[in-house]
């Protein structure tokens, strides 16, 4: 695949960088990445890997824009509200980009479908907002050997970590189910300042061009805290032993995917 | 020219910086270790800045030839993979 000056010039920031270049720059178009939420954390990955080339994005939604919404959700607009976000999203990423191919699935992510989803693309974003997706995510990933980025936002924190197949911890080494209904509160009822998806969700956009040019150390094995009130991160190193994981590990336990589930406030992130 | 035998052109005479560097250096990209690459570039800004950003990637300048148009010719041989 020859470069058209046009591309030569969109890119010319990534292709001047030794650790990208022109090769870099062509794993970027010929990779795939699906974003699953598009959100808080989703809105500003999405936006980021558009912007970078990422040849085909998928993103994943069931919700429509609403008002809330856009205090943090910065790929879609005030003439949005009420359009399936993974529309708005694919108009936003589609105006920035015409290289970018989204495909986008309006519907609820669940056991029933995330296997064949996830199937098709290099790299996965955990963009979502409740713990039954986040280790529906994890699991399914472990599953199909996907590579991940997990995050969460609250307030005025925020998590991430990489999951590579055979390369560290999973989700669930760390977590190992999803805490009691109600025991920690959605972001609906917290709050969340919406920049704290700009940071963690660039992040994430980080760990994923990374990944796919091949540069670079990942937060595999590592969970990094961000606390914007205290102005601090914070990387903790996560147990290095997986044998014992009831999904990842030597024997695991779960071997089919598992729908939690969800306290009934969930609201969209 | 004759003195060398160049296994790529690249004319960068169409676009202006820095999408002058990011052209030669794709079309050094495709090249192997030792292969040689003749860009067209223009005179002024490109003549100044290419050649220098080249080195900094560490290829071989060989020669700067000026052409009868006003533009020149840049032989550089590729360093590594």
């Amino acid at each position: 695949m020859a470069f058209s000056n046009e591309q030569l010039e969109r890119y010319s920031r990534h292709i001047i960088l030794k650790e990208i270049g022109a090769k870099g720059q062509k794993k970027l178009l010929n990779a795939k990445v699906l974003i699953i939420g598009a959100g808080g954390l989703g809105a500003p990955v999405a936006m980021y890997l558009a912007a970078a080339g990422v040849g085909t994005i998928g993103i994943a939604d069931a919700d429509e824009v609403d008002l809330s919404n856009l205090q943090r959700q910065i790929i879609h607009a005030t003439k949005d509200v009420g359009k399936p976000k993974v529309l708005s999203a694919k108009e936003t990423m589609n105006e920035m980009n015409p290289d970018v191919t989204v495909n986008t699935y309006h519907t609820f992510v669940t056991s029933e479908n995330i296997r064949e989803l996830i199937r098709d693309y290099d790299f996965i974003i955990d963009g979502t907002d409740n713990f039954p997706a986040k280790f529906l995510i994890n699991d399914a990933c472990v599953m199909e050997k996907k590579p991940f980025s997990h995050a969460g936002i609250i307030r005025f924190k925020g998590q991430l970590m990489t999951y590579v197949p055979g390369e560290g911890p999973c989700y669930r080494c760390v977590f190992k189910n999803p805490p009691p209904k109600d025991a920690v509160p959605t972001c609906k009822q917290a709050g969340v300042v919406g920049a704290m998806g700009g940071v963690i969700g660039s992040l994430q956009a980080m760990e994923a061009i990374k990944f796919i040019v091949g540069q670079g150390e990942l937060l595999t094995g590592n969970l990094l805290t961000y606390d914007a009130l205290k102005m601090d991160f914070r990387k903790i190193k996560l147990p290095h032993n997986t044998d014992n994981c009831p999904v990842c590990g030597k024997n695991p336990t779960i071997t089919e995917l598992i729908d939690y589930e969800q306290a009934e406030c969930d609201g969209a992130l | 020219m004759s003195d060398f035998n160049i296994d790529d052109k690249v004319d960068i005479t169409d676009v202006v910086c820095p999408t002058t560097f990011v052209k030669a250096k794709v079309a050094l990209e495709e090249l192997d270790d030792g292969q040689i690459l003749s860009i067209r570039l223009n005179d002024g800004e490109p003549v100044q800045n290419v050649p220098r950003s080249i080195k900094e990637e560490g290829h071989q300048i060989l020669k700067l030839l000026e052409n009868e148009d006003g533009t020149y010719e840049l032989i550089v041989k590729k360093v590594g993979d």
